[in-house]
């Protein structure tokens, strides 16, 4: 008897990196005692494409679309930090109806990020519907970021100082007219999952965090919240004009992977309601004029100014080759992404490039915590697990 | 928090934990505190724990390369307190044999921060129970986010069809390294223009 028990021993698996509910790249080494996970070893950085190393060498205006290419399925959101951050050492504020197709686009980045979370999601757990009915809304956002920026993903839309261009009349009535609709589709994916048995069962207590251990981890956004802090960078610090927006903080109470589910839903329906209060304020008389700095030197003159006026072409040329002087300094700045704080921690040395650029993704504080979590858990519940920490590869590797 | 509070609570630190914390700034409205690199436990401790502090969230670790100073890492700490919505920076200088002490006692979350932190720029954690490179390939060498590691790396990897697996070669560039620097010389760029070597130095 005894010398059968020296002859057991852990079975260890391999996960990925192409396993569909790897989400992306990840190797996941798990060390299984029977179906009972012991031990779990991700290995990261198969997507490592050098990003900070790459920011070093360019100038900011050149950065901005590295961070589209980090966490892919809300690419605006990513932008922002950066643009933030070279704000606040610049010292410039953006106007306000730039602040609000900003804050316009990051809801719809952050509804683009939670609906293919949660549905895929709920296709890792065996429900093959949701994907097909949210990727069809995904696929209308796609078509609104198009329209602003001429890009479905990697739009680069943002600017230090606002963002690129203004929004045409009609693309802002076409997302009005999606809204309403928009929550219609919610519910039936609520109808859907919510109260499906199958879905519970994967998903109720399974991988609970408890508060204190959430903090400690580093988790943010969602991964806080529904261990039960109500902590929203977009009310806590508000940036931008956050402040003005009416929406409420969906928490949970218990840590779990269902908790977590319905956060997204419910923040979902919340970022419509402050994308519809974007689109009033957008319409109001007094959201209309500028939508980035006027200051020559952070942005471009118009184009009608460059036919006509030498200064104009001196500065549209500094600005595209030299590019935009930013005073030498170290900033942090953070925004609360779909998948919880994203931040850039900057550093300026005066001249045109950035002399260091941190990038802190929220999926690497989250995915760290896999092992601690899947202890003890079985290896079915390992996918669920993933696919509530919100992974994307993208940002986790950089 | 205003500049104000932060100053105060950045002197509230300093006095509390002398010779660990040396010195404070306030800019663009965050706290910045100097810290002992071989005292950052002790730092980080008393602001987890102490009443009036609680950051209690760990944020971010990384390092800053200035190869010209003699200790030429800063290594940079964030944490964020949710009680006093507030964040704090922590900067300790260390060089590329100093053993900073790792904090994944204090927080399990500075974990990966503390491999990536080593990966890329090679600063050194004691007590870190698992330092393995992270994002890097396996069996990477240098440190990539270094000032002096160049933009092209130094391996490059094909799928060789002969031997039927990937294989590693010194990085061969087809074209010449293009590094465009549009720094106006007037402006800071410390080079000679092109065609502009006869000139000699400048005065």
């Amino acid at each position: 008897m005894n010398e059968q028990a020296e002859n057991l021993r852990n079975f260890t698996i391999n996960f990925g990196p192409q396993h569909p509910a790897a989400h992306g790249v990840l190797r996941l080494v798990l060390e299984l005692d029977g179906e009972i996970v012991a031990r779990v070893d991700p290995h990261i950085g198969l997507l490592h494409r050098g990003t900070e190393k790459l920011i070093e060498q360019k100038t900011y205006l050149q950065a901005i679309p590295y961070f589209d290419r980090l966490d892919y399925v809300a690419p605006m959101n990513q932008e922002h930090a950066f643009c933030l951050a070279a704000e606040k050492l610049l010292g410039i504020e953006v106007p306000r109806r730039g602040q609000l197709i900003r804050v316009l686009y990051c809801e719809i980045g952050r509804i683009l990020s939670h609906l293919l979370n949660v549905t895929t999601q709920a296709m890792d757990v065996g429900a093959l519907t949701p994907p097909l009915w949210g990727f069809e809304e995904r696929e209308k956002l796609m078509v609104f970021y198009e329209r602003a920026s001429g890009s479905r993903m990697h739009a680069a839309f943002f600017r230090v100082g606002g963002v690129h261009q203004d929004l045409p009349p009609k693309l802002i009535n076409d997302i009005e007219a999606w809204c309403d609709p928009f929550l219609k589709v919610v519910d039936d994916l609520d109808r859907l999952l919510t109260a499906n048995r199958i879905f519970k069962q994967r998903n109720v207590d399974i991988g609970v965090v408890p508060l204190k251990e959430a903090w400690e981890w580093g988790f943010s956004g969602v991964m806080v919240r529904g261990s039960g802090a109500a902590w929203d960078l977009r009310k806590a610090q508000p940036y931008e004009c956050y402040a003005e927006m009416e929406f409420d903080i969906p928490i949970g109470k218990n840590g779990d992977c269902y908790d977590r589910y319905l956060i997204r839903m419910e923040e979902m329906r919340q970022s419509v309601r402050i994308m519809k209060q974007c689109i009033e304020k957008l319409k109001a008389p007094d959201g209309q004029g500028p939508v980035v700095v006027e200051d020559n030197k952070v942005a471009p003159p118009r184009r009608g100014e460059m036919k006509r006026s030498m200064e104009a072409l001196i500065h549209h040329f500094k600005l595209y080759t030299e590019g935009v002087h930013v005073p030498a300094g170290e900033v942090y700045a953070a925004v609360e992404a779909p998948k919880g704080e994203f931040g850039v921690y900057l550093v300026s040395d005066g001249t045109n490039k950035p002399y260091k650029c941190k990038i802190r993704a929220p999926g690497f504080a989250h995915l760290q915590a896999m092992d601690h979590i899947c202890k003890g858990h079985l290896l079915a519940d390992v996918s669920a697990i993933l696919g509530s920490l919100d992974i994307v590869f993208g940002e986790v590797d950089r | 928090m205003d500049d104000g509070k932060l100053d105060a609570l950045g002197q509230t630190i300093g006095s509390a934990l002398p010779g660990a914390a040396t010195g404070h700034t306030v800019a663009f409205n965050q706290l910045t505190v100097d810290v002992e690199a071989a005292r950052i436990v002790e730092v980080v401790k008393y602001l987890r724990d102490d009443p009036n502090c609680r950051f209690i969230n760990f944020t971010d670790v990384t390092a800053v390369d200035h190869p010209s100073r003699e200790k030429r890492f800063d290594v940079v700490y964030h944490l964020m307190s949710p009680t006093l919505n507030t964040r704090i920076r922590l900067k300790a200088q260390a060089d590329e044999a100093t053993q900073v002490p790792s904090l994944i006692e204090v927080f399990p979350g500075a974990d990966w921060f503390e491999r990536e932190t080593y990966d890329l720029y090679g600063v050194i954690f004691v007590g870190h129970p698992d330092m393995r490179r992270i994002l890097t390939d396996y069996g990477f060498e240098g440190h990539p986010l270094r000032k002096d590691f160049p933009l092209t790396g130094f391996v490059e990897v094909r799928y060789d069809d002969q031997e039927k697996r990937v294989v590693y070669e010194p990085v061969r560039l087809n074209q010449e390294f293009r590094k465009f620097d549009f720094l106006s010389p007037w402006e800071g760029a410390d080079y000679p223009l092109p065609g502009d070597e006869k000139a000699g130095p400048k005065a």
